[in-house]
C-alpha cells in the first residue's frame, strides 16, 4: 500500500502528474485509430449474430456424454437436415447449435436427437428461438440505449453543464464502439447476453467518468477569481487526483467480472454467464480509459473555447511569463508545485489563509534567492 | 475536554448510532420477516429451477389493439388454460408492453402447454343437451341440485328430460335454484317463478333419447358421442384436458364445467352463436333485484338473431336442455338456462356471482378468447440439473469475485477494508433478503443473469466505499486529523456517491422498462443493488466510520488502519493549519478543500 499510497499521495499534491490534456491529440488519436479499426472490422468482419439472432435451437446434454463431437454433429445434421455446430463444454456436456430450425420443427429434432445420443429426452436442454427474438432483443437495446442516452445528456447538463454531457456521451459512445468493434475482429458470437452486458456498460462507464466531472466541478468553481491556473491545468489535475480512484473503482468493478468470466465462463463453457461478462470485462476496461482520456481532456477542449475561459487563460499565461522574465526558474518550480498545499483546488478562493501561506512560503524562496 | 468532545460528538456528527440502531432494527426486522413468511430463499427462475419458458409476442389483430386491458385479459385465459392442464404454480405474466412469458415448472407436459397456450381460443354459445354432474361419485351436491343430480343417477342422457326438470320447479324459485347450481337464469324470465310449463319435451331429444344429436341421421356419430359422454370423468384433470378441445362448432360435442367446486359434464349441440358476436359484456350489480352481481352482454346484429333463434328454441324446453353452455376453449365456463327467447340484442346472466366471477365472465364473452393473436418467440426447457450448475457456478464466481475484492481492500486499504467489508456484508445480506421477499411479493424470479446482475453490483457497491475512503484519505493529506476529515469528507463523497448512482440506476431503470424477459431480470437486480447500495453507505458506513474514527487504532493513524498520516504523505507543516481551521470546520462546511 505505501507505495500506492505515496504515490496517491503525490498525484494529491501534484508532485507527480501525467499530462493528460497536454498529451490530449495523442490520445485522441489513439482512439480515433481505434474507433476506425472498430468500424473497419465492423464493415469487413460483421458480427459474428448467435442463434439467437438468426432463429434456431441450442440444446445442451448432461454431463459425461460418450459420444464425441463429429459424431454428434452427424447426428444433428441427420436429424435436422442443417448445419450444426458442436461444442464440447467445460463440464462435460455437449452444446449442440442447429441454425435456421423453428420452433414447430425443434421437437422433433429434439426426440431425435436425444434417441441418437440414448438420452431420456427430459434430459436434454432446449433453446429454442424464433429470428424475431434476436432482432426484438437487439432492437429495444437500440432503444434503451437512446433513451439513455438522452436522459443522461439531460441529467448530467443539470448536474454539471452541457459540455461535459456531451463529452460523456461521446465517451460513452466511445465505449461502445470499441467493445462492439472487438467483438466484430475477434468474432466473438453476439448472444442476448451480450446486449445485456452491453447494455450495462452505459452506466458503468460513466460512473468513473461522473466521478472525475465531480471533481472538476468543484475545483473549477471559483476558477476565474485566479490567474495562476487555466482550466486545462485544473482539469488536468482533477484527473491526476482522482486516478487513484478511478483505477481502484475499475480494479474493484473488473475483479467479480473477472471471476465470472474466467471461472464462471470456463467452468461451463459458453453460456450466458460468459456472454454478459465478456461484454462487461471489454466495455469496463474501454470505460475506464475513456473517463481519463477521452472524457475529460473533451470538456477542456470545449471549455477552453468559452471566452471567460480564453481570457483566463490570457491572463494565467501573461502572469507566467512576467513571473519567468521576474524570477526566474525557481518560481515556476514553485508554481507547479502548488497545487498541493492548497490542496486539490488550489484555486478555491473564500479560504484565505492560502494567500498569505502563499506569500510565505513564496517569499523564503525568493529571499534565498 | 471530554465533555465539549461528547456533545460535538452527540449532536453534530450526526448521531451515527441511530442510524446504526436503525439499519440493524431494519435488517432484524426484514429477516425476520422472511423467516415467519417461510421464503428463506429467493425464487429460482425457470432458467435455474428447471422448467419450460415460453416467449409470446403479441400481434395486433384488425380491429383489436395492443394494450394493457386486451394483454391482462390474455393473461387471464393463457392462465386458465396451463393451469387447466393440471399444471401447477405454471406462471403467465406480461412483460414490456406486447409479451406474454409462460413459466411452466418442470415435470408437466411442455409440449402440449406449448400448444396450448399460443393459439386463438374459441368461445361459443351451444345448447345443452344433456348434462349432470361427473365423476363415479358425484361430489356431496347441495340439497337443491341434487334432486336434479341423484334424480338421473344413469350416466344416459335423459331422454325426456322430466327428471331434470323436476328439479328447478321444485326449488323456491328459478333464481334460487340456478344460483344453488351456480348457473344463471336469463334476467328476462328471472320474475316468473314457475319454470316454464312450456315443457313439452323438446322435439329433438325426444326424437332419439339415447342421441342428444339434434341432426337426427347422424347416427352413429351419435353414439360415439355418447359413448364418449358415458366414458367421460369430469374429475380427472387428464380427461378435461383431452375433451371439447377438438369440438368443430358445426358438430356436438362433448364437454366439462366446472360449477360450485362440482365438475358437470355436458353433451353440447353445434354452436349456435359464435363468441365474436358478442359486442360487449360487462360486470354490473344489480342493485334492485336481489341477484347481486350480474353480467350483461349486448350482441351485434346477427349475433342477436341467432341468439333470440337460440333462445327461442331453448325457452321451449326442459333442463337441462334449456340451457346453453358458453363453452371456452372446449370448457363449460358457463351455462345459464333460459326462459324465454331473448330478443332485442341484449341479455342478462345472473346468478349469485361475486364480483370476480361476473367480471371474469364478462371478460371471456367480450373478449370471445384471447383477444389478441400470439407469436412464438423462444422456447426454453431447461432441466434443473444444468440450471443448478449454472447456478453454482454463477455462486462460486461471484464468491471467488467477491474474495478478489476483499483481497484488493485489504492490501490497498488495511484497516478500512473493515469497514468496506462489512458494508458489503451488510449489503449482500439485505439484497438477499430483498430478494427472498420479493418472490412472493412481486413474483421476482431470480434468474441467471439476474445473479449475473448481483455479483456485478459487488463493485458499483465497492466504488462507493473507495469514493469515500480516497476523500478521508485525501483530508489527512491535507493535514486533518480523523475525526474532521471524516466529517469534512463525506459531503463530497456523498454528493459523488449520489450523483454516480444515479447514473448506475438511471441506466438500470430504462433497461428495466424497456426490455423483456431475462433482461429484465438482470436490470432489476442492478437497479435493487443500486438503491441498497446509497442506503448502505448513508445507514451504515458513513455512522461506522464516524464510530470509527474515534477508536484510537484509527484516530491515531496506526500503520495497519488505512490511514496512517506518514504513509499517506500529509505534509507535516500542514498541522498548524488545523488549529485555525479546525474549530470552525463543522461537518457541514466543507469550505475548504
Amino acid at each position: 500500500m505505501s507505495k500506492l499510497g505515496n504515490l496517491g499521495a503525490r498525484l494529491h499534491r501534484g508532485e507527480v502528474s501525467y499530462d493528460f490534456i497536454g498529451k490530449r491529440k495523442i490520445w485522441y488519436g489513439v482512439s480515433i485509430l481505434i474507433t476506425i479499426t472498430a468500424i473497419l472490422g465492423l464493415a469487413v468482419r460483421g458480427l459474428n449474430m448467435g442463434i439467437d439472432f438468426q432463429g434456431g435451437a441450442v440444446f445442451t446434454t448432461p454431463t459425461k456424454m460418450s459420444a464425441s463431437v463429429a459424431q454428434v454433429e452427424e447426428y444433428a445434421h441427420d436429424a435436422s437436415g442443417h448445419e450444426a455446430v458442436v461444442q464440447k463444454l467445460g463440464n462435460g456436456s455437449l452444446r449442440i447449435q442447429i441454425a435456421g430450425l423453428d420452433t414447430g420443427k425443434s421437437d422433433e429434432v429434439k426426440q431425435t436427437l436425444a434417441k441418437d445420443l440414448k438420452l431420456n429426452p427430459e434430459k436434454l436442454n432446449a433453446d429454442l428461438v424464433g429470428p424475431s427474438w434476436g432482432e426484438q432483443i437487439a432492437n429495444k437495446a437500440w432503444q434503451g440505449l437512446a433513451i439513455f442516452m438522452v436522459l443522461v445528456v439531460i441529467y448530467l447538463a443539470i448536474a454539471f453543464e452541457w459540455r461535459m454531457a456531451i463529452a460523456a456521451l461521446v465517451a460513452l459512445i466511445h465505449d461502445i464502439t470499441i467493445t462492439v468493434g472487438i467483438y466484430a475482429l475477434v468474432g466473438f458470437e453476439v448472444t442476448p447476453g451480450t446486449v445485456i452486458g452491453l447494455l450495462t456498460i452505459l452506466g458503468y462507464s460513466l460512473y468513473d467518468t461522473v466521478v472525475v466531472f465531480d471533481s472538476l466541478k468543484e475545483q473549477t468553481k471559483d476558477i476565474t477569481k485566479q490567474t495562476r491556473f487555466t482550466y486545462s491545468d485544473i482539469a488536468n489535475h482533477s484527473i491526476n487526483s482522482t486516478l487513484v480512484r478511478s483505477i481502484n473503482t475499475t480494479v474493484v468493478a473488473l475483479l467479480p467480472v473477472a471471476g465470472l468470466l474466467f471461472i464462471g465462463g470456463g467452468f461451463l463453457g459458453a453460456g450466458t454467464l460468459n456472454d454478459i461478462s465478456l461484454s462487461l470485462f471489454v466495455g469496463l476496461a474501454a470505460g475506464a480509459y475513456s473517463s481519463i482520456f477521452i472524457a475529460t481532456p473533451l470538456v477542456a477542449d470545449l471549455k477552453e473555447r468559452e471566452p471567460a475561459m480564453k481570457a483566463l487563460k490570457k491572463r494565467v499565461l501573461a502572469k507566467r511569463a512576467q513571473a519567468a522574465a521576474g524570477e526566474a526558474q525557481e518560481e515556476s518550480r514553485s508554481a507547479t508545485g502548488e497545487p498541493s498545499d492548497g490542496a486539490a483546488p488550489a484555486v478555491v478562493g473564500p479560504r484565505d489563509q492560502s494567500a498569505p501561506r502563499n506569500r510565505g512560503r513564496g517569499r523564503p524562496s525568493g529571499k534565498r534567492r | 475536554m471530554a465533555a465539549p468532545k461528547k456533545g460535538r460528538g452527540a449532536s453534530a456528527q450526526s448521531k451515527p448510532g441511530r442510524s446504526l440502531v436503525l439499519i440493524l432494527i431494519a435488517i432484524v426486522a426484514m429477516t425476520g420477516g422472511m423467516f415467519l413468511a417461510g421464503h428463506t430463499t429467493p425464487r429460482l427462475g425457470i432458467d435455474l429451477a428447471g422448467g419450460t419458458s415460453i416467449t409470446l409476442k403479441a400481434k395486433a389483430d384488425q380491429g383489436s389493439a395492443i394494450n394493457k386491458a386486451n394483454m391482462d385479459t390474455a393473461v387471464d385465459i393463457m392462465n386458465r388454460r396451463v393451469n387447466g392442464l393440471g399444471v401447477s404454480e405454471a406462471e403467465v405474466q406480461t412483460q414490456g408492453d406486447d409479451h406474454i412469458i409462460v413459466n411452466i415448472p418442470k415435470g408437466t407436459n411442455s409440449k402440449e402447454a406449448q400448444q396450448q397456450v399460443g393459439t386463438t381460443a374459441k368461445l361459443y354459445f351451444r345448447p345443452v343437451l344433456a348434462s349432470e354432474p361427473s365423476g363415479g361419485a358425484a361430489p356431496k351436491p347441495s340439497p337443491s341440485t341434487s334432486s336434479g343430480a341423484s334424480g338421473s343417477p344413469s350416466p344416459a342422457a335423459s331422454p325426456s328430460g322430466d327428471q331434470k326438470a323436476t328439479s328447478p320447479s321444485n326449488a323456491p324459485s328459478p333464481n334460487a335454484s340456478a344460483t344453488s347450481q351456480g348457473r344463471a337464469v336469463s334476467d328476462a324470465l328471472k320474475a316468473d317463478a314457475t319454470p316454464s310449463p312450456t315443457g313439452s319435451p323438446s322435439a329433438k331429444s325426444s326424437g332419439a333419447p339415447a342421441s342428444p344429436s339434434p341432426t337426427p341421421g347422424a347416427n352413429a356419430d351419435a353414439a360415439k358421442l355418447q359413448a364418449q359422454y358415458q366414458a367421460l370423468d369430469c374429475t380427472k384433470p387428464a380427461e378435461r384436458a383431452k375433451v371439447g378441445k377438438a369440438g368443430k362448432p358445426g358438430e356436438p360435442t362433448v364437454a366439462c364445467g366446472e360449477v360450485n367446486k362440482v365438475w358437470y359434464k355436458y353433451v353440447l349441440g353445434p354452436a349456435a352463436v359464435d363468441g365474436t358476436e358478442v359486442k360487449k359484456a360487462q360486470a354490473i350489480f344489480d342493485t334492485q333485484g336481489a341477484s347481486g352481481w350480474q353480467v350483461q352482454m349486448t350482441f351485434t346484429s346477427s349475433g342477436a338473431k341467432k341468439f333470440a333463434d337460440i333462445t327461442g328454441e331453448l325457452a321451449k324446453n326442459q333442463q337441462p336442455q334449456n340451457e346453453f353452455g358458453i363453452v371456452l376453449d372446449g370448457d363449460v365456463v358457463s351455462s345459464p338456462y333460459v326462459q324465454q327467447a331473448i330478443t332485442g340484442g341484449q341479455a342478462e346472466i345472473s346468478g349469485r356471482f361475486t364480483q370476480e366471477e361476473a367480471q371474469s365472465l364478462s371478460n371471456m364473452l367480450s373478449y370471445g378468447a384471447l383477444p389478441l393473436s400470439f407469436q412464438e418467440e423462444t422456447v426454453t426447457t431447461v432441466t434443473a440439473a444444468l440450471g443448478g450448475e449454472q447456478l453454482k457456478a454463477g455462486l462460486l464466481a461471484g464468491a471467488i469475485g467477491l474474495v478478489l475484492v476483499v483481497i484488493y481492500l485489504v492490501a490497498y486499504y488495511r484497516g478500512l477494508s473493515l469497514v468496506a467489508m462489512a458494508s458489503l456484508l451488510v449489503s449482500a445480506i439485505l439484497t438477499y433478503v430483498i430478494m427472498s421477499l420479493l418472490g412472493p411479493a412481486i413474483g421476482f424470479a431470480l434468474n441467471l443473469p439476474a445473479v449475473c446482475g448481483a455479483i456485478v453490483a459487488i463493485g458499483i457497491t465497492a466504488d462507493s466505499f473507495i469514493v469515500y475512503f480516497e476523500r478521508i484519505r485525501d483530508e489527512i493529506r491535507e493535514g486533518r486529523t480523523l475525526r474532521p476529515a471524516v466529517e469534512r469528507a463525506w459531503p463530497r463523497a456523498r454528493r459523488t456517491i449520489l450523483v454516480s448512482d444515479f447514473v448506475s440506476f438511471l441506466a438500470a431503470a430504462v433497461l428495466f422498462i424497456v426490455t423483456v424477459g431475462k433482461v429484465q431480470g438482470f436490470a432489476f437486480t442492478l437497479g435493487l443493488t443500486t438503491v441498497l447500495d446509497v442506503v448502505v453507505v448513508f445507514l451504515f458506513t458513513k455512522p461506522l466510520m464516524t464510530l470509527l474514527a474515534r477508536r484510537r487504532f484509527f484516530a491515531d493513524g496506526h500503520k495497519w488502519s488505512g490511514l496512517d498520516p506518514r504513509s499517506l504523505g500529509a505534509k507535516p507543516p500542514l498541522r498548524r493549519t488545523r488549529r485555525p481551521s479546525g474549530p470552525t470546520t463543522g461537518p457541514v462546511d466543507p469550505k475548504g478543500a
